[in-house]
């Protein structure tokens, strides 16, 4: 911490540990497959539920039906995203076909296979759940977590994260000594990525398995039933696709060359510090 | 360090619209040859001994309350057997179909309905679970499995349990198995009610099997006979069951 307080822009200084850098590439990988073979479940039922049950069934001149939250619906050339009450014509993107909720192009396979698509999504859980697990305990031991992540009273007061907000929503980012440690809304999402959306994940999707509710029965407390469950892990999978958003834009924002530099090698340049009078636009990214 | 940054800001989203457009067909391409499927395959070899080596063989599915039950058991795959011979049971109301137990066993049975209904029953309220998502509570009434194989006095060779069906796909008749640890199972029961009536047809009359601890392709409707053998390496192309054999369905079905 102390010589950081030397350093200044333009030093190039290490910033990512290697088991960091080494779980971020597998996971760059490993997410989209996740995402893509799910989808692809998804397309085999595209409706969502909340409760123990869910089946999207009725027979006509009956009234029994379980109401789905969330759905993909398509009749003919219009497809159509239902949550809620609110319609949304999504001709064309979303509901192509009968198994194509989410299209092609999304999905892995490309092309309806809920046998294959289970395959891919079974096989890369374990890629993506072993190393989280031995990064998580990894970083607990080399105190990443605690040291790196873990916000200072300081940093969770709202009057500083609400500065950040304001700083980041006017693309002023950290400069110089400031920029070589993550700022409160960096270690916030890293946190909720990985003790809060992953672990969501891994449980929720157990719950979809009855050999697994049978095992720990408290799965199916945790979540409030099958339905649930699946429901909950579509939102954790949507909210890491946010994650991801946001984070390739900031990425992009921020510099790129030096911001993935600094992901494989671990070198990362210290933007250099703001004239006041330079105008945002002719200022220098790295 | 003066690139520009819109020059290097473009090449990078060009260069990850490209990089994603490659992978997501390169993956298609890659997911049907056959050392990347034998490695994914593997995976699921993994979840398999793992779940089984976590879990306790003798764990029992979740039972629900009667006010967690779905409003409508909702009906899948074949809902009507097209054969002759199940139109004349149906036509009949059952009263001359028998349920055969046979293969590697010391006392092969053929059991009536009324056989099959004056036995010991159980009853349990359980979800079922379709690998493709949806779910659906329903009450089942029937006889544990695990009492008519110790009559049938099951010989030490056997260790898997088929269930042939009189619903067809195609030309092929369903089946399904199991192995012994599932087929003793206290909530593994060959049911002949649901919901407090008569099984119905859609749901598998006359009898169907519930083996709560896996998905919903395995629940084998219209059971019409059940064989005890050694090895499934014989029975259809030699995984297990029809959607094993035919779409690649995992046939321990735990996940």
């Amino acid at each position: 911490m102390n010589a950081s307080t030397e350093l200044k822009g333009g030093d190039l200084v290490a910033r990512h540990r290697l088991s960091t850098r080494l779980w971020h590439w597998l996971n760059a990988f490993t997410i989209f497959t996740m995402i893509g073979s799910g989808l692809m479940i998804f397309n085999a039922h595209p409706h969502l539920y909340w409760g123990n049950y869910g089946t999207n069934y009725w027979a006509p001149g009956t009234i029994f039906y379980d109401r789905p939250w969330l759905e993909i619906t398509n009749s003919g050339p219009h497809g159509t995203l239902r949550i809620g009450t609110v319609m949304i014509n999504t001709t064309g993107v979303l509901g192509v076909s009968r198994f194509e909720a989410f299209p092609g192009w999304m999905t892995l396979p490309g092309s309806y296979s809920l046998a294959i698509a289970r395959r891919w999504h079974l096989f890369f859980a374990w890629v993506l759940v072993l190393p989280w697990a031995i990064y998580m305990l990894w970083s607990l031991l080399n105190r990443h977590l605690s040291g790196d992540l873990a916000p200072t009273k300081a940093e969770l007061a709202p009057r500083h994260i609400l500065h950040d907000i304001v700083e980041h929503a006017r693309l002023r980012f950290p400069t110089g000594a400031a920029a070589l440690h993550h700022n409160i809304l960096q270690k916030i999402s890293y946190l909720a990525v990985l003790l809060l959306f992953i672990p969501t994940m891994i449980l929720s999707g157990l719950s979809l398995s009855p050999g697994m509710t049978a095992a720990w029965p408290w799965l199916l407390w945790l979540f409030q039933g099958r339905a649930s469950a699946r429901s909950v892990h579509f939102i954790c999978m949507s909210l890491i696709v946010a994650f991801i958003v946001v984070h390739l834009v900031m990425v992009v924002l921020a510099g790129p060359f030096n911001e993935i530099r600094s992901m494989i090698t671990g070198k990362f340049r210290l933007p250099r510090e703001r004239d006041p009078k330079t105008p945002l636009t002719q200022e220098p990214v790295q | 360090m003066t690139q520009s940054p819109t020059l290097s800001r473009r090449t990078v989203i060009t260069g990850a619209t490209t990089g994603a457009g490659l992978l997501l067909s390169g993956c298609d391409r890659l997911a049907q040859s056959p050392s990347v499927m034998g490695l994914l395959n593997s995976g699921e070899k993994l979840t398999y001994r793992v779940q089984r080596s976590i879990s306790d063989r003798a764990a029992l599915a979740p039972e629900f309350g009667a006010g967690q039950m779905s409003a409508h058991f909702r009906t899948n795959g074949n809902t009507m057997p097209s054969s002759s011979d199940y139109a004349q049971h149906l036509s009949e109301n059952f009263v001359n179909w028998k349920l055969v137990i046979d293969g590697l066993v010391a006392a092969p049975l053929q059991l009536s309905l009324a056989d099959l209904q004056a036995a010991p029953k159980r009853t349990q309220i359980t979800s079922h679970n379709c690998v493709e998502g949806w779910t659906a509570i329903g009450k089942w009434t029937g006889v544990p499995l695990g009492t008519l194989l110790k009559s049938a006095q099951l010989r030490p060779q056997a260790r898997y349990l088929v269930f042939h069906c009189a619903d067809n796909f195609g030309a092929t008749p369903y089946y399904e198995s199991i192995d012994l640890i599932d087929g003793f199972h206290p909530q593994t029961i060959l049911a002949w009610g649901l919901n407090d009536a008569m099984l119905p047809v859609g749901n598998g009359a006359p009898l169907r099997l519930r083996v709560e601890r896996q998905l919903g392709y395995k629940q084998a409707k219209y059971v019409m006979r059940i064989e005890a053998v050694d090895s499934l390496a014989h029975i259809g192309q030699g995984k297990g069951g029809y959607w094993e054999d035919h779409i690649d369905y995992e046939w321990y079905a735990g996940i």
